[in-house]
């Protein structure tokens, strides 16, 4: 039994070969040899273009980070990053890094011309009607409120969700958006919160856009989930940022 | 050498109209609705897959004899991944705002079935010149079917085009026309255009054989 198969293998490639011309089996060596050959080319192209772009890539995502902030604080000339670590403490984020350890949360300290603090700037995800609404909000310590937003990255309905950037209604829930601490600083005093349009009563709530009230929601719950992580952890240390280093 | 002369030019403008592939062969549908909301969007969209379409043409064709035919598909794949991975750090270099409205679709040129489908149809079989003039050919009817639904889009649905406004303030922008039903809307216009144009071509070619027929 075990001579069978060898010999029917020997048998069909003929046979096949004698009725189709000639389509021989390329032999594997040649094909790990063109296999690796093509990947060598391509991995030289892909890493050429790689280090070609690389610090016209990092100098785009710069500018657009620091308009963002701009737009949210607009007495800032100049920003710094930095990280507020899980157990406390906020840390500078160098040039280099890129790499943010677990629980630490990024924000961006803004400094205005004669060098001194003009706010904080940190970015915030809600779930939209479409996809996640990232925004970038301006916090201002004086008065412990937010003080801008603007929105870093969306895909919703054109017309109607993306009118949290240009409803100036909406838009005025964030002139001075109350997110003070309690006094232990441990959690928002008020969480901030989203109302159907026309009852906000409270400096701490947002009248939604009608018709977009699921876009308007993830406003809300970016600004108010970014604030709890961040805040409490932030304003101990505000006097360490209170110029620029 | 005329003829060859001759052949190589049919090959070129063969994808721009003849075989245009998006509104003749309606190949790579998925970019094609999804990215033409601007005129820039489309215009970008169209010259990323003409730019990843030539250097793979060309590649393919350059190694065609030494491709195993097992392996061709894994080899064809490797070479366009690669120029898409390029053409995805270059937007990135050139603006990270166009980079965010392309989205997932710049990665997705990969598995464009106008790329695939040159690569094995053409660059496999002919040499690299009239291989790369083939897929220019291509490339540039994909971009201009992607800026005909861009602008029209564009223009009906935001009132502007390349971002300048047409009309003037009183205009009310047409929404649909930049929400994904916008896009079947006028894909299927643009198509009925092309089809009447067809049609009126073999009308009034018809009568003149017929003719000739006779006398």
């Amino acid at each position: 039994m075990s001579d069978q198969p060898s010999s029917d293998k020997k048998v069909i490639p003929i046979a096949v070969a004698a009725g189709e011309a000639a389509v021989p089996e390329s032999p594997t060596g040649a094909m790990i040899r063109t296999l690796g050959l093509v990947s060598a080319i391509c991995g030289l192209i892909i890493v050429g273009a790689y280090q070609g772009t690389y610090d016209a890539v990092a100098a785009n995502k710069r500018i657009a980070t620091e308009r963002a902030v701009f737009k949210v604080l607009p007495k800032a000339k100049s920003i710094e990053e930095f990280v507020a670590q899980a157990g406390g403490g906020i840390a500078r984020v160098g040039a280099g890094d890129t790499a943010i350890a677990a629980g630490a949360v990024k924000f961006f300290a803004a400094y205005d011309d004669a060098g001194k603090l003009a706010g904080i700037a940190a970015e915030g995800v809600g779930k939209g009607y479409a996809d996640n609404v990232r925004i970038m909000f301006g916090y201002q310590p004086d008065c412990q409120c937010v003080v801008g937003i603007g929105v870093v990255a969306m895909r919703e309905t054109p017309g109607i969700g993306d009118k949290i950037i240009t409803d100036r209604e909406f838009l005025a829930n964030f002139t001075a958006l109350d997110v003070k601490l309690k006094a232990d600083l441990s959690a928002l005093a008020n969480e901030v919160k989203v109302v159907k349009r026309g009852s906000k009563t409270d400096p701490w709530q947002i009248d939604a856009i009608a018709g977009a009230t699921i876009t308007s929601r993830a406003v809300g719950k970016a600004i108010n989930d970014s604030a709890q992580a961040l805040l409490p952890r932030l304003v101990p240390k505000l006097d360490t940022l209170a110029t620029k280093s | 050498m005329n003829t060859a002369q001759y052949k190589t030019w049919d090959e070129f403008t063969e994808g721009i109209w003849r075989q245009n592939p998006v509104f003749v062969m309606v190949l790579g549908m998925c970019p094609v609705l999804a990215v033409s909301v601007s005129a820039v969007n489309a215009l970008s969209m169209g010259l990323a897959t003409m730019f990843v379409l030539v250097c793979s043409c060309g590649l393919v064709s350059l190694l065609r004899r030494m491709v195993p035919k097992e392996v061709r598909i894994a080899v064809y794949i490797v070479i366009i991944a690669t120029f898409v991975t390029a053409v995805d750090y270059a937007i990135q270099a050139i603006s990270l705002a166009l980079y965010d409205a392309l989205g997932a679709f710049i990665q997705l040129i990969v598995v464009n079935c106008i790329i695939l489908g040159r690569a094995e149809a053409h660059a496999s079989k002919n040499p690299p010149l009239p291989a790369m003039l083939n897929a220019a050919g291509m490339g540039i009817g994909f971009a201009v079917g992607l800026f005909a639904l861009g602008a029209v889009r564009e223009i009906l649905g935001a009132g502007t085009l390349f971002g300048i406004t047409l009309f003037g303030a009183s205009f009310q922008p047409w929404v649909i026309m930049v929400l994904p039903p916008g896009g079947f809307f006028v894909l299927g216009a643009w198509l009925l255009f092309f089809a009447w144009l067809e049609r009126r071509k073999l009308r009034r070619a018809a009568p003149t054989t017929e003719a000739g027929q006779h006398v």
